[in-house]
């Protein structure tokens, strides 16, 4: 039998592990991204020294500068949100409508229908990529927004976690709107998106973070540097510059990464909403 | 129109609902008198569900028929005119001799992600799950690494790995170790993409294994602790078997996404140096778009997959036995 006096003095060492543990995970995971940050504003001789100098002389932004010289960033960055607003919107769209129409509506292969959906989240996008390279290519669509954007807008998952949200509403809801008069179009947009605002914030927030970051399909699509998104265009630095200069590579690595690094930030709490609305139900 | 009963029904189950949160009911679908004129029902689904179907169709399932089709095909991408081989293109895959290698580096990297980032995961989550001082803002930034680009994370990190610059260089130096040739040895370049790779993904795992700790009932292990279970076997033999669902559908959910994983290696390595760090995924990518050997590249893809469905069979087999408490 444990008294609380055994307890508490076994938990004192165990709360000292607990925080060399937690200050340990903290520097792990931070300090790639602090040297990130400081090699953005390091020159050559500050970088290619030994040992490492951690901080560097001057806060200036030449290696920016030098960055946005090197590769049309301006271009990446509309790139990007381009694609982004308008994929992860329209995914939303259609994962919201399929859900309403699994979990609402009568179809007889309805069952096989939403198989269909679930069973392309096992279809990996590599094995693909030569039909739709193809596909794409034959339309004209190579360094175009549709030839980013559409081959991957199905929703799958989108569809996976709406239904099993749909699931859990008051039926009491839906039937008044019935009573009403209402048509599914309406039920849709007037009932069910308000009382599932925090579920479709959740899953927006993961979409648009990876469309964000989407690079295999755009690199394929790709090879007109005012085309490009932002990760394909860090690459392109990264090709333009060669390895060697880290201080300009760095500077377009953060670049690439604050915008994300602040919308977590401030949505953290969504975000990790919807990171583990598919586990949890799971 | 719905009739009083109807509504009375939905009121009832309205109400019942919250004793029975554990199980949500399975719910039939909302519209039965629709059933008078089904046809207008099912064009509604159809407006619905279809478009996103039709674009699964286009670009998922028609495509991997085709992908099965290029595999029996000598075929270059953009070539007007292919060669009907058979299984030719399998066969020349396993009698390759690098295939050998491409299967081992795949194995490698599959499970050290997927295992190492569960045992982490799990790691990072116990301590999450403590009342620690600064927890939030410690998940905060274990969670902050998954939503960067991966492109972005190999570039930075290949600069922490520079073995005459970087950081690591800087430490193991600290201890008097030289750096290992992480660019240049095939082997530590497979160890420091795995490293990289661990520390994108890693946030993730805590996350779904910290969500699912927090919900182990407390009253269990106030009980267990009030029998004289000490911590560790407390986890042991209360919590982790609780943990079973989590576990089954995060191996599921990272075995995919470490399979697919392109931008790390593509940033870090371009699958070199001599090919150390060439998975399945990224012969796929290599021999479809570097070598143009669509025909090729659409057998090994077509492996791959065989190979992954077989797996999630197998794992959704083993489910049903042992995960259900």
């Amino acid at each position: 039998m444990s008294t609380p006096t055994s307890t508490s003095r076994r938990r004192t060492p165990l709360q000292l592990g607990g925080y060399l543990g937690l200050i340990l995970a903290i520097a792990i995971m931070i300090l790639p991204l602090v040297w990130m940050f400081l090699a953005g504003f390091k020159e050559r001789d500050e970088i290619y020294t030994v040992p490492i100098q951690w901080l560097p002389d001057s806060y200036d932004l030449s290696n920016y500068a030098a960055a946005l010289a090197a590769v049309p960033f301006a271009n990446f960055f509309l790139n990007s949100t381009i694609t982004t607003v308008i994929g992860a919107g329209l995914k939303m769209l259609l994962g919201l409508t399929t859900a309403y129409a699994v979990v609402f509506l009568e179809f007889p292969f309805k069952k096989f229908v939403f198989g269909l959906v679930i069973f392309a989240l096992l279809v990996p996008q590599q094995i693909v990529m030569i039909p739709n390279f193809t596909l794409v290519a034959s339309l004209g669509w190579i360094n175009t927004y549709q030839g980013i954007i559409v081959p991957g807008l199905a929703s799958a998952f989108g569809t996976f976690l709406f239904r099993q949200h749909f699931l859990t509403l008051p039926i009491s809801i839906l039937e008044a709107a019935a009573l009403d008069g209402a048509s599914h179009w309406t039920r849709l947009w007037r009932f069910i998106v308000p009382i599932s605002a925090p579920t479709i914030a959740a899953v927006a927030l993961i979409s648009i973070v990876s469309e964000w970051n989407e690079y295999l399909w755009p690199l394929l699509v790709v090879d007109r540097s005012d085309m490009m998104t932002l990760p394909v265009g860090l690459t392109l630095l990264q090709n333009n510059d060669g390895v060697t200069n880290w201080g300009v590579l760095m500077a377009g690595t953060v670049l690439v990464t604050v915008p994300v690094l602040i919308a977590f930030f401030a949505l953290q709490k969504r975000i990790i909403a919807g990171l583990t609305a598919g586990g949890v139900t799971g | 129109m719905p009739t009083i009963e109807d509504l009375h029904r939905g009121t009832a189950s309205a109400v019942a609902a919250p004793t029975n949160v554990t199980t949500p009911a399975p719910r039939r679908a909302f519209t039965p008198r629709k059933k008078k004129k089904p046809w207008k029902s099912w064009s509604l689904f159809l407006l619905f569900a279809g478009p996103n179907v039709a674009l699964l169709i286009v670009f998922t399932y028609k495509p991997l028929l085709q992908s099965l089709y290029y595999s029996t095909l000598q075929w270059n991408l953009g070539s007007a005119s292919a060669i009907p081989v058979g299984l030719g293109n399998y066969v020349t895959w396993f009698n390759d001799p690098g295939t050998a290698r491409v299967v081992t580096v795949t194995l490698i990297f599959t499970v050290a992600t997927v295992g190492g980032g569960m045992v982490i995961g799990l790691l990072f989550a116990v301590l999450l799950n403590r009342k620690l001082h600064g927890r939030g803002a410690a998940r905060t930034v274990i969670v902050a690494p998954y939503v960067l680009s991966g492109v972005a994370v190999g570039l930075l990190w290949l600069f922490v790995f520079d073995p005459n610059f970087g950081i690591t260089a800087a430490l193991l130096d600290a201890i008097g170790v030289a750096s290992p040739p992480w660019y240049n040895d095939p082997q530590w370049a497979l160890v420091m993409v795995i490293i990289v790779y661990l520390w994108k993904n890693v946030g993730y795992v805590a996350l779904i294994y910290l969500a699912a700790l927090q919900s182990v009932p407390r009253d269990l292990l106030e009980a267990a602790s009030l029998d004289g279970a000490t911590p560790v076997r407390a986890f042991r033999n209360i919590v982790l078997p609780l943990l079973g669902p989590t576990t089954f559908f995060l191996s599921i959910t990272t075995l995919l996404s470490s399979l697919q994983s392109f931008d790390i290696i593509q940033a870090m390595t371009k699958g070199g140096p001599l090919e150390g760090t060439t998975t399945m995924m990224y012969q796929i990518y290599q021999e479809g778009f570097q070598a143009g050997r669509a025909g090729y590249s659409s057998a090994v893809a077509t492996i791959l997959f065989a190979v992954l469905l077989v797996v999630t069979l197998i794992q959704m087999k083993y489910v049903e036995k042992r995960v259900h408490y």
